[in-house]
Protein backbone atom coordinates (compact mmCIF):
# COMPACT_ATOMS: atom_id res chain seq x y z
CA UNK A 1 0.00 0.00 0.00
CA UNK A 2 2.83 2.30 1.12
CA UNK A 3 4.71 1.49 -1.85
CA UNK A 4 1.48 2.22 -4.33
CA UNK A 5 1.05 5.12 -2.45
CA UNK A 6 4.89 6.54 -3.32
CA UNK A 7 4.87 5.25 -6.41
CA UNK A 8 1.77 7.61 -7.48
CA UNK A 9 3.50 10.62 -5.33
CA UNK A 10 6.13 10.15 -7.58
CA UNK A 11 4.71 10.03 -11.10
CA UNK A 12 2.58 13.28 -9.99
CA UNK A 13 5.95 14.93 -8.85
CA UNK A 14 7.60 13.64 -11.81
CA UNK A 15 4.84 15.11 -14.20
CA UNK A 16 4.75 18.18 -12.51
CA UNK A 17 7.91 19.38 -12.24
CA UNK A 18 9.30 17.85 -15.48
CA UNK A 19 6.55 20.01 -17.51
CA UNK A 20 7.62 22.79 -15.24
CA UNK A 21 11.21 22.22 -16.22
CA UNK A 22 11.16 21.14 -19.66
CA UNK A 23 8.63 24.31 -20.44
CA UNK A 24 11.59 26.49 -19.01
CA UNK A 25 14.61 24.99 -20.38
CA UNK A 26 12.76 25.24 -23.80
CA UNK A 27 11.92 28.96 -23.22
CA UNK A 28 15.50 29.71 -21.96
CA UNK A 29 16.49 27.59 -25.35
CA UNK A 30 14.60 29.71 -27.61
CA UNK A 31 15.52 32.52 -26.19
CA UNK A 32 19.31 32.34 -26.49
CA UNK A 33 19.08 30.70 -30.09
CA UNK A 34 17.37 33.96 -31.16
CA UNK A 35 20.57 36.15 -29.16
CA UNK A 36 23.13 34.01 -30.39
CA UNK A 37 21.97 34.07 -34.50
CA UNK A 38 24.34 36.08 -35.39
CA UNK A 39 26.95 33.14 -34.50
CA UNK A 40 27.23 31.04 -37.60
CA UNK A 41 27.68 27.05 -37.21
CA UNK A 42 28.76 25.07 -39.85
CA UNK A 43 29.31 21.56 -40.65
CA UNK A 44 32.16 22.03 -43.16
CA UNK A 45 35.65 20.18 -42.66
CA UNK A 46 36.80 23.37 -45.03
CA UNK A 47 37.57 26.52 -44.15
CA UNK A 48 37.96 28.97 -46.60
CA UNK A 49 41.57 29.23 -47.02
CA UNK A 50 42.22 33.15 -48.08
CA UNK A 51 40.92 34.60 -44.53
CA UNK A 52 43.73 34.78 -41.76
CA UNK A 53 42.56 33.64 -38.39
CA UNK A 54 43.44 32.54 -35.65
CA UNK A 55 41.31 29.37 -34.41
CA UNK A 56 40.42 27.40 -31.08
CA UNK A 57 38.43 24.46 -30.24
CA UNK A 58 35.21 25.08 -28.36
CA UNK A 59 33.48 22.29 -26.48
CA UNK A 60 29.62 22.66 -24.76
CA UNK A 61 27.85 20.14 -23.28
CA UNK A 62 25.27 19.26 -20.28
CA UNK A 63 23.79 16.47 -18.66
CA UNK A 64 20.04 16.13 -18.62
CA UNK A 65 17.92 13.52 -17.09
CA UNK A 66 14.50 12.29 -17.60
CA UNK A 67 11.50 12.58 -14.74
CA UNK A 68 10.25 9.81 -13.03
CA UNK A 69 6.52 9.83 -15.02
CA UNK A 70 8.25 10.23 -18.46
CA UNK A 71 10.68 7.12 -17.71
CA UNK A 72 7.68 5.34 -16.74
CA UNK A 73 5.40 6.04 -19.71
CA UNK A 74 8.19 4.66 -22.03
CA UNK A 75 8.69 1.84 -19.99
CA UNK A 76 5.17 0.75 -21.09
CA UNK A 77 6.08 2.03 -24.23
CA UNK A 78 9.09 -0.45 -24.79
CA UNK A 79 6.59 -3.26 -24.27
CA UNK A 80 4.60 -2.45 -27.15
CA UNK A 81 7.52 -0.54 -29.37
CA UNK A 82 6.65 2.39 -31.16
CA UNK A 83 7.67 5.81 -30.73
CA UNK A 84 9.07 6.91 -27.29
CA UNK A 85 7.44 10.45 -27.57
CA UNK A 86 8.47 11.07 -24.11
CA UNK A 87 12.21 11.17 -24.82
CA UNK A 88 12.51 12.66 -27.70
CA UNK A 89 11.93 16.44 -26.12
CA UNK A 90 14.67 15.29 -23.65
CA UNK A 91 17.38 14.40 -26.74
CA UNK A 92 16.08 17.67 -28.32
CA UNK A 93 17.09 19.42 -25.32
CA UNK A 94 20.12 18.06 -24.57
CA UNK A 95 21.84 18.92 -28.63
CA UNK A 96 20.43 22.25 -28.62
CA UNK A 97 21.87 23.43 -25.13
CA UNK A 98 24.67 21.61 -25.99
CA UNK A 99 25.39 23.32 -29.39
CA UNK A 100 24.02 26.93 -27.21
CA UNK A 101 26.82 26.63 -25.19
CA UNK A 102 29.74 26.04 -28.59
CA UNK A 103 27.84 29.13 -29.82
CA UNK A 104 28.38 31.06 -26.41
CA UNK A 105 31.42 30.06 -25.77
CA UNK A 106 31.88 30.79 -29.58
CA UNK A 107 30.90 34.55 -29.26
CA UNK A 108 33.03 34.90 -26.19
CA UNK A 109 35.66 34.56 -27.97
CA UNK A 110 35.18 36.94 -30.42
CA UNK A 111 34.56 34.33 -33.50
CA UNK A 112 31.96 34.58 -36.10
CA UNK A 113 31.78 31.06 -36.91
CA UNK A 114 32.47 27.70 -36.32
CA UNK A 115 33.54 24.78 -38.88
CA UNK A 116 33.10 20.94 -38.16
CA UNK A 117 30.90 20.56 -35.43
CA UNK A 118 30.12 17.13 -34.22
CA UNK A 119 27.95 15.76 -31.54
CA UNK A 120 28.30 13.33 -29.52
CA UNK A 121 25.77 11.90 -26.56
CA UNK A 122 26.13 8.70 -24.21
CA UNK A 123 24.05 7.88 -21.47
CA UNK A 124 25.17 7.94 -17.84
CA UNK A 125 24.28 5.28 -15.18
CA UNK A 126 21.61 3.16 -14.68
CA UNK A 127 18.10 3.68 -13.68
CA UNK A 128 16.18 6.67 -14.85
CA UNK A 129 17.60 7.86 -18.27
CA UNK A 130 20.30 10.68 -17.95
CA UNK A 131 21.84 11.35 -21.22
CA UNK A 132 25.18 13.82 -21.88
CA UNK A 133 25.29 16.06 -24.86
CA UNK A 134 28.49 17.11 -26.11
CA UNK A 135 28.99 19.35 -29.47
CA UNK A 136 32.44 20.69 -30.16
CA UNK A 137 33.86 22.34 -33.11
CA UNK A 138 36.72 25.02 -34.44
CA UNK A 139 35.87 28.57 -33.99
CA UNK A 140 37.59 30.84 -36.22
CA UNK A 141 38.56 34.33 -34.54
CA UNK A 142 39.42 37.00 -37.67
CA UNK A 143 42.09 38.50 -36.97
CA UNK A 144 41.94 42.15 -36.76
CA UNK A 145 43.25 44.57 -40.03
CA UNK A 146 42.44 41.80 -42.40
CA UNK A 147 40.63 42.29 -45.89
CA UNK A 148 38.65 39.80 -46.62
CA UNK A 149 36.47 37.88 -43.91
CA UNK A 150 35.42 34.29 -43.78
CA UNK A 151 31.99 35.76 -44.49
CA UNK A 152 33.02 37.06 -48.05
CA UNK A 153 34.94 34.10 -48.51
CA UNK A 154 32.13 31.63 -47.56
CA UNK A 155 30.10 33.09 -50.13
CA UNK A 156 32.45 33.16 -52.77
CA UNK A 157 32.90 29.18 -51.55
CA UNK A 158 29.44 28.47 -52.15
CA UNK A 159 29.19 30.12 -55.71
CA UNK A 160 32.17 28.61 -56.84
CA UNK A 161 30.75 25.44 -55.75
CA UNK A 162 27.20 26.56 -57.92
CA UNK A 163 29.02 27.31 -60.92
CA UNK A 164 30.79 24.19 -60.60
CA UNK A 165 27.30 22.23 -60.38
CA UNK A 166 26.65 24.20 -63.43
CA UNK A 167 29.34 23.92 -65.71
CA UNK A 168 29.86 20.30 -65.10
CA UNK B 1 49.41 23.93 -29.08
CA UNK B 2 46.85 24.75 -31.67
CA UNK B 3 44.16 22.34 -30.98
CA UNK B 4 41.12 22.07 -34.01
CA UNK B 5 38.38 19.61 -35.21
CA UNK B 6 39.60 20.66 -38.35
CA UNK B 7 41.88 18.97 -40.83
CA UNK B 8 43.97 21.72 -41.48
CA UNK B 9 44.93 25.00 -40.17
CA UNK B 10 44.35 27.54 -43.01
CA UNK B 11 47.65 30.42 -43.50
CA UNK B 12 49.94 27.61 -42.54
CA UNK B 13 51.71 24.50 -43.84
CA UNK B 14 52.04 21.14 -42.07
CA UNK B 15 55.72 20.03 -42.34
CA UNK B 16 55.87 16.82 -40.20
CA UNK B 17 53.36 14.29 -38.76
CA UNK B 18 53.54 12.67 -35.87
CA UNK B 19 51.01 10.07 -35.40
CA UNK B 20 48.38 9.88 -33.36
CA UNK B 21 47.92 11.36 -29.76
CA UNK B 22 45.45 10.61 -27.44
CA UNK B 23 44.55 11.72 -24.07
CA UNK B 24 41.56 9.74 -21.72
CA UNK B 25 40.30 10.59 -18.24
CA UNK B 26 38.12 7.97 -16.00
CA UNK B 27 35.82 9.61 -13.05
CA UNK B 28 33.46 9.49 -10.96
CA UNK B 29 31.89 11.76 -8.30
CA UNK B 30 31.14 11.35 -4.66
CA UNK B 31 28.60 9.71 -3.26
CA UNK B 32 26.71 12.82 -2.05
CA UNK B 33 26.42 13.91 -5.95
CA UNK B 34 25.20 10.79 -7.09
CA UNK B 35 22.39 11.09 -4.15
CA UNK B 36 21.80 14.03 -5.01
CA UNK B 37 21.76 13.20 -9.10
CA UNK B 38 19.46 10.38 -8.23
CA UNK B 39 16.68 12.64 -6.40
CA UNK B 40 17.27 15.28 -9.11
CA UNK B 41 16.15 12.67 -11.61
CA UNK B 42 12.42 12.26 -10.30
CA UNK B 43 12.00 15.63 -11.37
CA UNK B 44 13.76 16.08 -14.62
CA UNK B 45 16.25 18.65 -15.73
CA UNK B 46 20.17 19.62 -15.94
CA UNK B 47 22.06 17.66 -13.57
CA UNK B 48 24.39 20.65 -12.83
CA UNK B 49 27.01 18.04 -10.79
CA UNK B 50 27.41 16.01 -13.78
CA UNK B 51 28.26 18.29 -16.32
CA UNK B 52 30.95 19.65 -14.15
CA UNK B 53 31.87 16.47 -13.35
CA UNK B 54 32.33 15.84 -17.67
CA UNK B 55 33.52 19.03 -18.01
CA UNK B 56 36.76 18.39 -15.21
CA UNK B 57 37.07 15.35 -17.24
CA UNK B 58 37.41 16.79 -20.09
CA UNK B 59 40.00 19.38 -19.59
CA UNK B 60 42.19 16.68 -17.90
CA UNK B 61 41.87 14.30 -21.03
CA UNK B 62 43.33 17.50 -23.26
CA UNK B 63 45.43 18.33 -21.04
CA UNK B 64 46.87 14.68 -21.09
CA UNK B 65 46.80 15.15 -25.23
CA UNK B 66 48.29 18.61 -25.20
CA UNK B 67 51.05 16.71 -23.15
CA UNK B 68 51.74 13.27 -25.71
CA UNK B 69 51.84 15.72 -28.38
CA UNK B 70 54.51 18.09 -26.46
CA UNK B 71 56.63 15.04 -25.31
CA UNK B 72 57.18 14.37 -29.17
CA UNK B 73 57.73 18.08 -30.03
CA UNK B 74 54.24 18.68 -31.81
CA UNK B 75 53.17 22.46 -32.08
CA UNK B 76 49.85 21.49 -33.26
CA UNK B 77 47.03 19.24 -33.01
CA UNK B 78 44.80 18.18 -36.07
CA UNK B 79 41.23 16.87 -36.71
CA UNK B 80 40.34 15.90 -33.12
CA UNK B 81 37.53 13.70 -32.26
CA UNK B 82 35.99 12.97 -28.61
CA UNK B 83 34.51 9.95 -27.07
CA UNK B 84 32.38 9.31 -23.87
CA UNK B 85 31.34 5.94 -22.60
CA UNK B 86 29.89 5.03 -19.71
CA UNK B 87 31.93 1.98 -17.98
CA UNK B 88 30.13 1.68 -14.95
CA UNK B 89 27.24 3.40 -13.06
CA UNK B 90 28.32 6.82 -11.67
CA UNK B 91 31.82 6.39 -13.88
CA UNK B 92 32.46 7.81 -17.16
CA UNK B 93 35.97 7.79 -19.48
CA UNK B 94 36.09 10.64 -21.48
CA UNK B 95 38.51 9.52 -24.73
CA UNK B 96 40.35 12.54 -26.70
CA UNK B 97 42.44 11.80 -29.82
CA UNK B 98 43.84 13.77 -32.84
CA UNK B 99 46.66 13.29 -34.99
CA UNK B 100 49.55 15.39 -33.82
CA UNK B 101 52.10 17.68 -36.39
CA UNK B 102 54.76 20.28 -36.88
CA UNK B 103 53.13 23.21 -38.49
CA UNK B 104 54.85 26.35 -40.08
CA UNK B 105 53.09 29.66 -41.06
CA UNK B 106 52.91 29.81 -45.04
CA UNK B 107 55.78 32.14 -46.34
Amino acid sequence: MIDAILFVVLLLLGYGFGQLSEKRHYRSIIRRENELQSVVVVGSKHPPVGAKHNQQLVVGSVVVASDYFKSFVASLVNIFGGRVRTFEPLLDRGRREALLRVKEQASEIGASHVFNVKYETSRIGGGITTIEVMAYGTALIESPGTASSVKDNLSDAASRSIDGLVTT
Amino acid sequence: MIITSLEYLPGKTIQRHLGLVQGSSVRSKHAGRDIMASLKSIFGGELVGYTELLHESREEAIDRLKKQAASIDANAILNVRFSTSSIASGAAEIFVYGAAVQIVDES
